[in-house]
């Protein structure tokens, strides 16, 4: 008896059919895409994007050319050269970052004593040319402008689990 | 010179212009079955499919066809290049040439032939020889492997498409395609559609089964399973040949279409011939039965995975070359002894 049902089901495609049905109700059922340039999804303040050189309030730059994030970086994407200003305090000269060697880590934003080089909320940076993403000291300065209200809202965001 | 007009410059003209008729909205029709395919399967994997270029996207089969042409034609240095070439142009004319025999509506045919499914029968088989001349002349592994897939499994499928359409065509008792769906006009018992959809119903599946893999859709894609040969006989293939063998694939999805509609759907019959039905032309009732068979293609597409391929030749070999060779006698005793 379990010969012919086995026959009757598969030559009457029950399960074919069954599967049909189940991608027809699917077909109505909600879709689930993001329309993705015109909605964007949720990211958390730890999000790890773009590269950002942050200021003081007053203007001064934070960097003091510790070159520890130079030091830490695994991908070697960091090159900073330093000498100290007219005023004499400790100032980077060139400070480089390879967008596209970098591995977006975070180790230099964690490695930095005074929240100099963040990584930011932006992840739309795409360039034609790879010259483009070789980021200098002009370019993440100006970065951490722009980004400036999110990136420190980010900080104080994720300070209570540090 | 009158003479001259009528009888010979006219009669070509007249048929240019049918085939114009028909090739132009059986393009734009391939065009928006990739777009149709797309957004149907990203419906039912919970996706929207492309929906930016143009009001519901509706501009992406020209994007598409514009992005193609724009690239250019890579021909492998160990290819035989006019083969190679050649191939494509193959597939894509067969699948238009076999539009010849079919008729749209009462009357709306190019050529109105008495062997019309014979025809259809030799043109889908020469099919074969497209994917086959790709497949050698690529001089690669992958399309070589997809091309001797691809050989095997349409001479496979072909074996039972020519039992089912000599099953349809013993009960319609002529081979002319016109004549054959006139045939199906006949209400069944008086009420029910005399599409013979309702007689042969399993013959239907089989030979929509069939149809999916002599058009080497899925569940039957092997010759051009992504996960094992990359694109099967397609894999060297760029730009406008590339269109081509896509357009001659899509285009042979419509025609499979339209000839499981004219032997099972009752072609251009409309469902009753009353009167909310019959005030639709024949070629627009035509053209919601093919839509309907292609929307069955890529639902089945969207819903099975593939077939293995002695699944395949097993299923093709020994369960439906004996049961449409048994539909086949089992018709021919009823038509005799009724």
């Amino acid at each position: 008896m379990s010969f012919l049902d086995k026959t009757a089901r598969s030559f009457l495609l029950s399960e074919l059919f069954g599967g049909m049905w189940l991608t027809i109700k699917y077909m109505f059922a909600k879709k689930v895409t993001l329309n993705y340039p015109f909605e964007k999804g949720p990211l958390s303040p730890r999000f790890r994007g773009e590269h950002a050189l942050r200021r003081y309030p007053n203007g001064e730059e934070r960097c003091i050319a510790c070159k520890l994030c130079e030091a830490i970086c695994p991908a070697q994407a960091i090159t900073i050269e330093a000498s100290s200003r007219d005023d004499g305090s400790r100032r980077t000269t060139r400070y480089d970052i390879d967008m596209t060697k970098c591995i977006y880590c975070g180790f230099c934003e964690e490695s930095c004593p005074v929240d100099a080089i963040v990584e930011g909320p932006n992840f739309e940076f795409a360039t034609e040319t790879h010259e483009e993403l070789l980021y200098n000291k002009d370019k993440l300065l100006s970065n951490g402008e722009k980004w400036e209200s999110l990136l420190a809202k980010r900080i104080e965001l994720d300070l209570p689990y540090r | 010179m009158l003479e001259l007009w009528h009888g010979y410059v006219w009669p070509f003209l007249w048929i240019v212009i049918k085939i114009f008729l028909l090739l132009l909205p059986l393009l734009l029709a391939v065009a928006y079955l990739t777009y149709a395919e797309r957004r149907i399967i990203g419906a039912m994997q919970l996706r929207k499919g492309p929906n930016v270029v143009g009001w519901f996207g509706l501009l992406q089969p020209i994007a598409d066809a514009l992005k193609l042409l724009t690239k250019e034609i890579v021909i492998p240095s160990g290819a035989s290049p006019v083969v190679f070439l050649l191939a494509p142009m193959v597939t894509f004319s067969l699948a238009m040439v076999a539009w010849a025999v079919i008729p749209v509506d009462a009357g709306l045919v190019i050529s109105d032939i008495n062997v019309g499914i014979l025809y259809l029968f030799a043109i889908s088989s020469l099919g074969v020889y497209g994917v086959v001349m790709a497949g050698w002349a690529s001089n690669s592994r992958y399309a070589f492997l997809g091309a001797m897939r691809s050989a095997a499994q349409m001479v496979s499928y072909e074996v039972s498409i020519g039992f089912i359409m000599i099953t349809v065509l013993m009960t319609a008792g002529t081979l002319n395609l016109s004549e054959l769906v006139l045939a199906q006009s006949e209400p069944l018992f008086g009420f029910l559609p005399g599409w013979y959809l309702i007689p042969h119903f399993p013959m239907f599946i089989v030979f929509f089964i069939s149809v999916l893999a002599e058009t080497n859709r899925h569940p039957f894609d092997l010759p051009e399973a992504e996960s094992e040969l990359v694109a099967g006989f397609m894999t060297e293939y760029s730009s406008m040949p590339f269109a081509l063998f896509f357009l001659g694939e899509y285009a042979n999805m419509i025609m499979m279409s339209a000839v499981v509609t004219i032997l099972f759907l009752g072609g251009w019959l409309p469902p009753y011939d009353i009167s909310p039905f019959n005030y639709l032309p024949g070629f627009v009732w035509f053209s919601i039965k093919i839509a309907f068979c292609l929307f069955l293609f890529i639902w089945v597409r969207a819903t099975f995975p593939r077939y293995r391929y002695d699944q395949l030749m097993r299923l093709g070999w020994k369960i439906f070359l004996p049961f449409s060779l048994f539909w086949l006698i089992l018709t021919a005793f009823i038509i005799v002894y009724k």
